[in-house]
């Protein structure tokens, strides 16, 4: 069985949790709401401010719900021993990593998806000029969010008490991400993003080739 | 005798220690004469200047620091050999100490140069960020009282955070660019007076110095910690303290003192 096809069964397997504990729905979405509101609130009323700060909003929504589904996505493995069989199963390592991304990834894409039309509604956000750079932003943001996410999701999740580390962990390495995809966004509105979306490439490659290297030996126990 | 007093009976200084230590101690205070004294004041920002033989030689600690542990993260992940664990961790602890004082002394250093505490300049940024990452590094070394485990999980952090180091900086350093602020002042204008060098270059010795002599401590502190460990434990256990020691083949742990 191929890495990719091994990856595919660990990523189907976590959707399907997802989607029959409806965690996304329940509890990601409200949360992603609630912090636009709460944004929308501290920043007040006036149109120019909210809409200049739009792609900052949209990605720091997206950054800290990602937070919440990274430990979600582990926290199931740990209860009832779940992970000790993900581990005995016949699977590389780099493909159980692989796979617990991909599955986080399609979780936010499709959160994301939400979000925007929200920042669109409440912030005035514009996606009408360049909408394939705006694309390209989120899912290569989405794709190292979820690099970084489900590498220290496992280290958090297997130590039980770490929930509020989890944050600490994240937030700081993904700062070109809500950099570069702040940026990506706004260039999205009038002209390319491209320097932008390579940056992010550059860090998807980074954080995938590190997250295969390493994650086999936070599995060692 | 507790655990603690016989494990540190057993750890005794390498030899060196103690000369690295005074060796630190005079280049510092070499380099205190020299950069008070000796160094002129500059031309345009007068005394405040002489702060930048203290925020440089930190800055470039704050990185060596993390260049070491993510060069002993990748060891220990290699060889599972707990002495490089023990490095990683006393380098993180060091450098989050000289980075946090990097920021302090250029916030002092910016206020009456460029009139404000602090400016998002990519370099700041960058450090700002790198603080915060090993701030993380060390909580996960507190997650865990598996020593294996802490070591294994700290590695995979200390490793990752340094890789992120160059895409942060790059990133900062494209969003400054969009953002025309205030022009950032070159250390010390364009050139630099000889004498400043030098100054600056024995200063940057002398810190580099200190942190090794620091390093030295704190890793005969690590030794003691898990030799501790191994104390308290082996009565319970049953077996010799030295078969509790990770590094039991081959760490050169001093022989214990007879008659203790």
């Amino acid at each position: 069985m191929t890495t990719i096809r091994q990856a595919a069964l660990v990523a189907g397997k976590d959707l399907r949790i997802q989607f029959r504990t409806r965690f996304g729905a329940a509890a990601l979405l409200p949360f992603a709401a609630t912090l636009l509101i709460a944004f929308g609130l501290s920043l007040g009323p006036g149109r120019a401010l909210l809409r200049e700060a739009a792609p900052g909003l949209l990605w720091l929504a997206v950054l800290f719900a990602s937070v919440l589904s990274f430990g979600q996505a582990y926290g199931s493995e740990v209860e009832d021993g779940a992970l000790e069989g993900l581990v005995l199963a016949p699977l590389e390592r780099a493909a159980i990593f692989l796979g617990k991304a991909a599955a986080v990834a399609a979780e936010l894409l499709l959160l994301e998806a939400v979000v925007i039309a929200l920042v669109v509604a409440l912030f005035g956000l514009s996606i009408g000029a360049r909408p394939l750079d705006l694309a390209a932003a989120l899912v290569l943001g989405t794709v190292g969010l979820a690099a970084v996410g489900s590498l220290f999701g496992l280290v958090v999740a297997a130590a039980r008490r770490g929930e509020a580390l989890l944050p600490l962990l994240v937030l700081p390495l993904a700062v070109p991400i809500l950099v570069a995809g702040t940026r990506a966004t706004a260039a999205a509105a009038s002209g390319g993003a491209g320097s932008w979306l390579g940056l992010l490439l550059a860090f998807d490659a980074a954080f995938v080739a590190a997250g295969m290297l390493v994650f086999g030996f936070l599995l060692e126990d | 005798m507790s655990a603690a007093e016989r494990a540190m009976g057993r750890i005794v200084a390498r030899p060196g220690e103690r000369a690295l230590g005074w060796a630190a101690a005079a280049a510092l205070a070499a380099s205190a004469v020299l950069s008070l004294a000796v160094a002129p004041p500059d031309a345009q920002q007068g005394q405040v200047q002489r702060l930048m033989y203290v925020h440089v030689p930190t800055a470039w600690l704050a990185y060596l620091a993390f260049a070491v542990v993510f060069v002993a993260s990748i060891a220990y992940l290699r060889t599972k050999r707990s002495r490089w664990d023990r490095l990683a961790a006393a380098s993180a602890e060091l450098g989050v100490l000289f980075t946090a004082l990097t920021i302090l002394l250029g916030s002092l250093w910016a206020r009456p140069v460029w009139g404000t505490w602090w400016t998002w300049d990519p370099r700041l940024t960058t450090t700002a960020v790198l603080l915060l990452i090993y701030l993380g590094y060390l909580a996960v070394r507190r997650l865990t009282d598996s020593p294996p485990r802490r070591a294994r999980w700290a590695a995979v952090v200390g490793i990752v955070g340094f890789i992120d180091v160059p895409i942060v900086h790059l990133s900062v350093q494209w969003w400054r660019s969009l953002h025309q602020g205030p022009t950032v002042a070159r250390l010390g204008g364009p050139t630099i007076a000889p004498v400043m060098l030098a100054t600056l270059l024995v200063a940057v010795a002398a810190f580099t110095l200190a942190y090794l002599y620091l390093l030295a401590l704190r890793l005969r502190v690590g030794r003691v910690e898990e030799r501790t460990v191994a104390e308290a434990l082996s009565p319970r256990i049953g077996r010799p303290a030295e078969d509790l020691l990770d590094d039991a083949a081959g760490a050169p742990v001093e022989p214990a003192p007879r008659g203790r």
